[in-house]
C-alpha cells in the first residue's frame, strides 16, 4: 500500500471513529447512567441524517441560513424531541426489565422508520456538503482528501473534549457520576434525578443527531442507516466496556481502523470482521477493554 | 464422603486471605479455621469484610492473596460449584430462594445438585429419589416438615430463612457458611435456628456470621472479631469478652 | 394447583384440535397462512426456552432461523426433490453448531452485554450471506424443487401443513417435558438466580450453553420448514427485524409459558395481516410498521406479563390484591 493512500485510509478510519464514537458514547451513556438500553439510538443518528437533508430548504427559507444554521436547528430540535421522549416513554423504563426495555425502544424504531417514510419518503438523497468546506487539500503528488471529512473529526474531536471537560470539571458531570453510581444518595442531596435523567437523555439524543447531521453530506441519508450504525455501536459498547465513555472511544478507533482497512485489505470479509474482532476481544475480556466501576 | 484426611478435625482454613478492591483493603491477611464438631462465629461492624470473608471462603471470588484448603486440599483456585460439590454449603444474608417453587422444589433443586443427570430430561424431575429424599430430609430438618408443598415466596419471613438454610444442607455439605441466618428473626424462631445449629453441630464445620451477639456468645465454641478487614482476636466466648481490645473497638459501643 | 394445571392443557389441547380441525375448513390461502403461523409458533418456542426458561434474552434468534432455512436450500440438489431424512436433520445441526458457537462466546458476558452480543452474532451471520455468493447476496437463493419424505411431497400446501403440525406438537411436548426434568428445573433456577445456583454446585455455564445451542437447534427446524414452504429464502431471514419479532411474540403471548409462545405467535401473524390489510387501513398498510410499533409500545405498558396474563390481570380487578401475588409468583413459574 501506498504512503498517501495508507494516510488517507487512516484519516478516513480517524473520521468514521470518532463518529461512532459520537453515536457510542450516547448509548453507552445512557445505559451507565439510566440503566435503560436503547435501541432507538441508531433512529436518532437516522433522524439527524433526515434533518440534514430536509431541513435544510426550510431553514434556508426561512432563516436564509445554510448549513450550519441547519445544523443549529437541528440540534435545538433534537434536545426538544429528546426532552419530551425522556418523559413520555423512557421514564417508565427505569425500573423496568432490560426485555421490557429492548422491547419498547424496539417499537420506538419502528415508529421512528415509518413516520420517516411517511415524511420524507424512503429514497437515498445526497446532501450538499457546504461550500465553505467543499475543498480539498492535497495529500502527496496526485492525491487529494476532502476538507469536510477532516470538519467532521474536527467537529468529534471538540465534541468529546466538551465531554470529557463536563464529566471532569462540571457540577453537572459531578451530579452524573454520582447519579450512575448511587440514586438514593443523589436523590437525597437535593438533586431533582428526574431533571438530569433528563438532561443527560437529551444530551445524548442530541448528539446522536448531531452526528447524523455532520456525516449525512459524506455517507447520504438513507432508510435503515440508523440501525446499521446501532448494532456497529453495541459492537463499540460492547469491546469498550459498558458504561465507559474512554473504552468506547478506544473501542471506536479501533472498529474504524479495522472496518477501513478491511474494506481496502479484505473487501469479501470487511462486514464480517468488526464482528469476528468483537468475538475475539469477548474471548480475551469478556466485560469489555475498560469495564466502568 | 469419608477421605483419609477428614480425620483431621480442620475441615474448611483460609491462610491469609487479603482482597483489595482498587486501593480499597477489604481483608487484610484474614486466617480462620473451621473444624467439624465445633461452631466458629466471625462478628464484626458493618463493613468489616464478613461477608466478603464467606464469597472468598465459598468461591464467589478470588483472594488478592492467600489459600483456601477445603478437607486438605488446595481449592483457592477451584470454581465456586466444584467447592460446593466437595462438600461446602453457604447460605446467604438475602432470601436467594426461588419464590415461584414450592418448598420442597427448592430443596429438590438444591440436592439435585448432588446427582443433577441434566441428560435425563425425559424423566420428570420430581422422579428423582436421590434429590427427593434428600429434600425431604433437609426440609424436616429445618422445620418446614408441615410445608412441604407451600409456594416459598408466600412463606413468613422466618420461614423463608429456614428454607434458606434447608436448601444449603439438602446439597449434603461437611461445612455450612451461614451469612446472618437469624436476621428479622423473632425469638421463637431463633430458638428454633439455635436448636437446629445445635443438631447440626456434631458432623459440620460451622461458620456463623451474625449481629444477634447473645446468641452468638451462647452458640459458639469459638469467636473471631473482625474490624476494618483485619482480625482483632479470636477465641473461647469468654476470652472474647473479656479481651480490652474487643471492649473497645467493638463491643464497647454496645 | 391441579385445577390450574388441568385448564392449562385443557387450552393447549384445544388449540392444538382447533389446528387439527381447521385443514378442512378453511381456504388454501389460510392453510397456508396457518403453516406459516405454526412455523413462527416452533420458532417462538426456540426462544421461549432460552427468554422464559432460563432467562437468556436473546436478540439474535434469527440467525439460527436463517440458517436452518439457508441450509435446507444450500443442501437441496437442483432439479431432483431433496429427502426430508436428510435435510431436516442437516439444517437443526447446522444451526446447533453455530448456536454452539454464539452460545460459547456470549455466555461469558452477562445481562444487557448478552443481548448486544447476540445481535451482533446474528448480525454477523447476516453479512456472511449478504454480502457473499456463498447465499445469493441479498436476492437470496431459490429451492427449485420441494423434498419429499417418502411418497409426502412437502410441496403439497396440504402435506406440509400436516408435516409442520406434526413437528410443533413434538417440539411443544418435547419442551413442556424438558421443563419438568432435572436439566429444566436447573435453567429454572438460573434465571431466577444464577448466583444461587453456583453457591448450590452447578455449573452453569455448560446448562446455559446447552440450552442455548438446543434452542438454536429448534430454531433452526424451523427455518428450514419456513424454507420448504416459501421455496425461497433471502438475507431478511437472519435480520434482527425478525429477531426483534420473535421477541415481541413471546412477550405478547407471556413470557414463562410454552402456551404463550403458541398464542403470541399466532396473535403476531393476526395483528401483521390486519396492519398489511389493504381492506381495512387503504393506502396506510403500505406502512403497517407504524401499527406493530405502537402495539408493541402499548402491550409493554399495558401487558407486562402478556395475553396468557390476561384473565390474571382481569381477575384482579375484581379479586384484589391477593390473585395478584398468587399471579405474580405464576409469572415467574417457567411450567406451561
Amino acid at each position: 500500500m501506498d504512503f498517501t493512500i495508507f494516510l488517507i485510509q487512516l484519516l478516513n478510519s480517524l473520521q468514521y471513529g470518532l463518529l461512532l464514537f459520537l453515536v457510542a458514547s450516547g448509548l453507552t451513556l445512557i445505559f451507565g447512567i439510566m440503566g435503560v438500553i436503547n435501541l432507538a439510538h441508531g433512529s436518532f443518528y437516522m433522524i439527524g441524517g433526515y434533518m440534514a437533508f430536509a431541513l435544510a430548504p426550510i431553514v434556508a427559507a426561512t432563516f436564509g441560513g445554510g448549513f450550519f444554521s441547519t445544523l443549529c436547528v437541528g440540534l435545538v430540535l433534537a434536545v426538544v424531541l429528546g426532552y419530551v421522549l425522556e418523559w413520555a416513554f423512557y421514564s417508565y423504563l427505569y425500573e423496568r426489565e432490560h426485555l421490557q426495555q429492548v422491547l419498547m425502544t424496539y417499537g420506538l424504531i419502528l415508529v421512528f422508520e415509518e413516520l420517516r417514510s411517511l415524511l420524507v419518503g424512503d429514497d437515498v438523497h445526497g446532501v450538499k456538503v457546504p461550500d465553505l468546506l467543499a475543498g480539498s487539500l492535497p495529500l502527496g503528488e496526485v492525491m487529494t482528501y476532502p476538507v469536510y471529512r477532516l470538519f467532521i473529526s474536527a467537529v468529534c474531536v471538540a465534541l468529546a473534549l466538551g465531554m470529557y471537560f463536563v464529566f471532569s470539571r462540571t457540577r453537572l458531570g459531578m451530579m452524573i457520576r454520582a447519579g450512575s453510581t448511587n440514586r438514593e444518595m443523589v436523590q437525597s442531596l437535593g438533586i431533582d434525578i428526574k431533571f438530569l435523567y433528563r438532561v443527560v437523555f437529551a444530551a445524548g439524543v442530541a448528539i446522536a443527531v448531531l452526528a447524523g447531521m455532520v456525516a449525512a453530506p459524506v455517507s447520504s441519508v438513507y432508510p435503515g442507516m440508523g440501525n446499521q450504525v446501532l448494532i456497529i455501536c453495541f459492537v463499540v459498547v460492547v469491546i469498550g466496556g459498558i458504561g465507559s465513555i474512554r473504552g468506547a472511544l478506544v473501542a471506536a478507533l479501533l472498529i474504524g481502523l479495522v472496518d477501513t482497512f478491511g474494506k481496502v485489505l479484505l473487501p469479501d470479509a470487511a462486514g464480517v470482521l468488526v464482528y469476528v474482532l468483537m468475538a475475539l476481544i469477548l474471548l480475551w475480556k469478556p466485560d469489555g477493554l475498560f469495564k466502568a466501576g | 464422603m469419608p477421605k483419609p484426611d477428614s480425620a483431621s478435625k480442620v475441615l474448611l482454613r483460609g491462610r491469609d486471605i487479603t482482597r483489595r478492591w482498587g486501593g480499597l483493603v477489604a481483608l487484610n491477611k484474614v486466617s480462620v479455621e473451621l473444624e467439624r464438631g465445633s461452631l466458629h462465629a466471625v462478628i464484626g461492624t458493618n463493613g468489616a469484610g464478613k461477608s466478603t470473608l464467606i464469597n472468598i471462603l465459598s468461591g464467589e471470588f478470588p483472594p488478592s492473596e492467600g489459600q483456601v484448603e477445603l478437607l486438605g486440599q488446595d481449592v483457592t483456585d477451584w470454581s465456586q460449584p466444584k467447592r460446593a460439590r466437595s462438600g461446602l454449603g453457604r447460605s446467604y444474608q438475602r432470601n436467594t430462594i426461588y419464590p415461584s417453587f414450592s418448598v420442597m422444589e427448592n430443596c429438590r433443586l438444591a440436592a439435585q445438585a448432588r446427582k443433577p443427570a441434566p441428560w435425563a430430561w425425559w424423566q420428570s424431575a420430581a422422579r428423582c429419589e436421590v434429590s427427593t429424599a434428600a429434600a425431604h430430609d433437609a426440609a424436616v430438618r429445618v422445620g418446614l416438615g408441615n410445608a412441604l408443598d407451600r409456594t416459598a415466596g408466600l412463606l413468613s419471613h422466618g420461614q423463608k430463612r429456614q428454607l434458606e438454610i434447608a436448601m444449603c444442607l439438602a446439597t449434603g455439605p461437611e461445612v455450612l457458611l451461614l451469612d446472618e441466618p437469624l436476621a428479622g428473626m423473632g425469638a421463637e424462631e431463633t430458638e428454633r435456628m439455635l436448636t437446629l445449629l445445635e443438631q447440626l453441630r456434631p458432623d459440620h464445620a460451622i461458620l456463623l456470621v451474625e449481629h444477634d451477639m447473645d446468641a452468638v456468645f451462647r452458640a459458639a465454641d469459638r469467636i473471631t472479631v473482625m474490624v476494618n478487614g483485619q482480625v482483632i482476636a479470636s477465641g473461647s466466648p469468654d476470652f472474647i469478652r473479656n479481651s480490652p481490645e474487643v471492649k473497645t473497638a467493638y463491643l464497647g459501643d454496645h | 394447583m391441579t385445577n390450574n394445571d388441568t385448564s392449562k392443557s385443557v387450552f393447549v389441547a384445544a388449540i392444538f384440535a382447533a389446528l387439527a380441525i381447521y385443514p378442512f375448513t378453511g381456504s388454501e390461502f389460510g392453510t397456508d397462512l396457518v403453516t406459516t403461523t405454526m412455523v413462527f409458533a416452533i420458532f417462538a418456542l426456540s426462544l421461549e426456552l432460552l427468554v422464559g426458561g432460563t432467562g437468556l434474552v436473546c436478540f439474535g434468534q434469527a440467525a439460527f432461523f436463517g440458517i436452518g432455512a439457508y441450509s435446507a436450500v444450500l443442501l437441496s440438489p437442483q432439479y431432483d426433490p431433496g429427502s426430508v431424512a436428510i435435510l431436516l436433520p442437516a439444517a437443526v445441526l447446522t444451526a446447533a453448531l453455530y448456536a454452539l458457537f454464539v452460545g460459547a462466546l456470549s455466555l461469558r458476558t452477562k445481562g444487557v452485554y448478552f443481548i448486544m452480543v447476540t445481535l451482533a452474532f446474528a448480525q454477523m451471520a447476516y453479512f456472511v450471506v449478504h454480502d457473499t455468493s456463498l447465499g445469493g447476496g441479498t436476492d437470496g437463493i431459490y429451492m427449485t424443487v420441494k423434498p419429499t419424505l417418502g411418497a409426502i411431497d412437502l410441496g403439497d400446501t396440504q402435506a406440509l401443513y400436516w408435516v409442520t403440525y406434526v413437528l410443533l406438537i413434538a417440539v411443544f411436548v418435547f419442551l413442556a417435558v424438558l421443563s419438568r426434568s432435572r436439566f429444566g428445573r436447573a435453567l429454572a433456577g438460573i434465571r431466577v438466580n444464577e448466583q444461587r445456583m453456583r453457591a448450590t454446585g452447578f455449573s452453569t455455564y455448560p446448562y446455559k450453553l446447552a440450552a442455548f445451542t438446543i434452542s438454536g437447534a429448534i430454531a433452526g427446524l424451523g427455518g428450514f420448514l419456513f424454507a420448504v414452504k416459501d421455496g425461497a429464502v433471502n438475507p431478511e431471514l437472519m435480520s434482527w427485524h425478525l429477531s426483534g419479532s420473535v421477541l415481541v411474540m413471546i412477550i405478547l403471548g407471556g413470557i414463562g409459558h410454552l402456551r404463550g409462545a403458541l398464542i403470541g405467535a399466532f396473535a403476531f401473524v393476526l395483528l401483521e395481516e390486519l396492519f398489511k390489510s389493504e381492506a381495512i387501513f387503504g393506502e396506510f398498510s403500505k406502512h403497517w410498521h407504524l401499527g406493530l410499533g405502537m402495539t408493541i409500545i402499548a402491550s409493554v405498558a399495558l401487558l407486562p406479563r402478556g395475553l396468557v396474563g390476561l384473565p390474571g390481570q382481569w381477575g384482579q380487578h375484581l379479586l384484589g390484591r391477593a390473585t395478584r401475588r398468587a399471579e405474580d409468583m405464576e409469572v415467574q413459574n417457567a411450567k406451561a
